[in-house]
């Protein structure tokens, strides 16, 4: 595999005393899709958000071992957790647009970046709508509260929102499990659509999701990565039993 | 088959009766009743209040006679005893009348002063009888009235006439700037009051706001655990006690300090009020706000902070403006709280109905007016219904807040911050 986006090596998370992830180590891919699958309570989710250090919200987390993105340890003391998350966006499992008109929505990130500039801002606001696919159907009520909008519609506002920031990393945790059908197909377009420019990494339960959107496949379970490979070789041919238990799904 | 579930009912069309449950039936009309009971104690309270004002809107020929009778001591005594500031100028004259008593020693060794004295003489003595005459019936007016002001009935009817048309005087009185309630002029100038209530209220709120909104943000967005544990039952404490100990607080501590800081005139002023009531407003806005900051979905908060924002950033662009309901009630709360705050008023503004811009200025406020004169007012006199008449304004005035708060700015500020 060339173009290694992120190089994990040996990461352990402790919640309190309760060991949560157990020495990872694997390689993401630039410009491709990576899908994270396994049981609930994995360790996926708790992962994926090892990856900005969204865990840092959370009291008595450890974390030991590297996580090495472009080749910097993301867990040393001198980076600014700040400079991290602008690099590496997330969509969340459940859409949570702020309280705000569609257009403060996506303005909010480039605004916290000094971006003061109101044709600036403008374009932002339409070329993020625009690659989340969403642009024709809201450009007309911008100024509307964005929790008017309809599920799938607030999810993808939310990725355009993770857009406006320019990251170079998508973290998407479950991003289409509360959405219809027709929503999770979108979505799912979506992802196919932005791997081009940025690395995505994406949670999901939905085995034909994984098997759809992503390129590489990683198999957590109890903590552990089990197994990670092309998603073809995961779906067709599995090299751990346990991996090859879940996907036809003899458990989890 | 029955034995796990020995309640088995069979699906009749019995078993499915509507049935009349007592016990529920009661709980819920006493509930209904007590929520009811509060909203009619609100109304009868400012029916009450609103009765006793009732005599100044009543413009007709009744409330003359009434005042008539009450107003005769009052305009009896006070011109008179307002008269007595000749005696002051007496003074000067009687301590020339100690010359008097030099006289009789100095006339040999100053020849040309006997002179002076003797015209001096004539002066004292003759001044001094005068004045006693015109000062003893007057400043005993109070007792015995009847002899210098009944001895010219058709005046006293004049007198009384002009002063007290009943309620059209008394209203022309309300928009000017005097409050002197106990006089022959009596004026109910509501004008220095409204602005003595307005000053202490925004300087209280211009303290109170800031800091505790900013108290609830730390607490509810950068706080460890522990500490939000220790500051919250803390500041809610501030809440537990009683106005008239912020009030002697403020009286003797504050009130000393900020003199010696700020270097102003009249040590009790509007100033050392707003910050006392400040005191008192801070809790009620701090723990509204507080729990309104807290109730926004932590969702949010990660959202921006994915977006790359710092915390500062996240507190005062998200998390801020989606609270904003909640944190414009705490503010209104925190008004109603120093709008109507009797104790602190009465003790640290300094009570003068004074009319100025200047909040380093002694001011009275509505409630501290009412407070303070209650006590000493006639039953049913002008001056007690004007009380009453203050104690409505009071309840108009927070409830009108409330209402404009309610359908008017709160709608725009949402709107302004969460879009439509």
């Amino acid at each position: 595999m060339k173009d290694i986006k992120i190089h994990v090596n040996d990461l352990s998370l402790y919640y309190g005393e309760k060991k949560a992830l157990k020495e990872i180590s694997m390689q993401i891919p630039a410009n491709k899709v990576t899908a994270l699958i396994g049981p609930s309570g994995c360790g996926k989710s708790t992962f994926l958000r090892c990856i900005n250090r969204m865990n840092d919200l959370i009291p008595d987390v450890k974390i030991t071992g590297e996580m090495l993105v472009e080749g910097v340890d993301i867990y040393d003391k001198n980076v600014d957790v700040v400079n991290i998350r602008k690099k590496i966006g997330m969509v969340f499992q459940k859409s949570n647009p702020f309280p705000k008109s569609i257009y403060e929505n996506i303005a909010y990130g480039p605004k916290i970046n000094g971006i003061k500039n109101k044709t600036e801002l403008d374009e932002i606001v339409e070329t993020s709508l625009r690659k989340a696919a969403i642009w024709d159907e809201i450009k007309d009520r911008l100024d509307d509260s964005a929790l008017g909008l309809s599920g799938g519609q607030q999810q993808r506002l939310c990725i355009a929102r993770t857009l406006a920031v320019s990251p170079d990393i998508i973290l998407m945790d479950e991003p289409a499990s509360a959405l219809d059908p027709i929503s999770t197909s979108k979505i799912e377009e979506l992802v196919h659509e932005l791997k081009e420019q940025y690395t995505i990494i994406i949670v999901t339960h939905n085995m034909q999701q994984a098997a759809r959107t992503s390129d590489y496949t990683a198999f957590f379970y109890l903590g552990e990565l089990i197994e990670m490979g092309k998603t073809n070789a995961i779906f067709t041919k599995p090299e751990q039993k346990q991996t090859e238990d879940y996907i036809t799904g003899r458990f989890g | 088959m029955n034995s796990e579930f020995p309640n088995k009912q069979n699906f009749t069309k019995e078993s499915l009766k509507k049935q009349f449950r007592l016990s529920e039936f009661l709980a819920e009309k006493i509930i209904s009743s007590v929520a009811f009971l509060s909203i009619a104690i609100i109304v009868l309270i400012f029916v009450f209040v609103f009765k006793e004002s009732l005599p100044i809107f009543n413009f007709g020929t009744s409330e003359k006679a009434k005042t008539e009778m009450e107003a005769a001591p009052d305009s009896g005594a006070k011109p008179e005893s307002y008269g007595s500031e000749p005696t002051e100028e007496l003074k000067p004259e009687t301590y020339g009348s100690e010359p008097v008593a030099n006289e009789e020693l100095k006339p040999e060794t100053y020849g040309s002063e006997p002179v002076t004295n003797e015209d001096l003489k004539p002066e004292t003595y003759g001044s001094e009888p005068v004045t006693n005459e015109d000062l003893k019936p007057e400043t005993y007016g109070d007792v015995k009235a009847e002899p210098t002001v009944a001895a010219s009935s058709d005046e006293m009817k004049e007198v009384v006439g002009s002063n007290n048309e009943g309620a059209d005087k008394t209203w022309s009185t309300f928009f000017t700037t005097e409050w002197v309630p106990v006089s022959e002029h009596p004026r109910f100038g509501l004008i220095a009051l409204l602005i003595g209530t307005l000053k202490v209220t925004i300087i209280a709120m211009l303290i109170a706001g800031p800091i505790a909104i900013l108290a609830a943000i730390y607490t509810s967005c950068f706080a460890s655990k522990r500490a939000k544990e220790i500051i919250k039952p803390i500041i809610e404490m501030l809440a537990a006690f009683p106005s008239v100990v912020i009030g002697f607080f403020a009286l003797m501590v504050l009130a000393t300090f900020f003199q010696d800081v700020f270097g102003y005139e009249s040590r009790l002023n509007a100033f050392i009020g707003g910050v006392a009531m400040a005191l008192a407003a801070i809790p009620i806005i701090y723990t509204i706000s507080e729990d309104a900051l807290s109730a926004i979905p932590k969702t949010f908060t990660e959202a921006s902070l994915a977006l790359g924002a710092s915390k500062w950033q996240t507190a005062f662009f998200v998390i801020l403006p989606a609270a904003t309901p909640g944190i414009f009630a705490a503010l209104l709360l925190g008004v109603g709280r120093v709008f109507g705050e009797t104790m602190i008023a009465l003790m640290a503004t300094g009570n003068a109905a004074l009319l100025s811009a200047n909040p380093f200025e002694s001011v009275r406020t509505f409630a501290a007016t009412i407070g303070s004169e209650m006590a000493e007012t006639v039953f049913g006199e002008t001056h007690y219904s004007v009380l009453f008449f203050i104690g409505s304004l009071l309840f108009i005035f927070s409830f009108a807040l409330n209402a404009v708060a309610e359908f008017y700015v709160k709608g725009k500020l949402i709107k302004k911050f969460q879009g439509k």
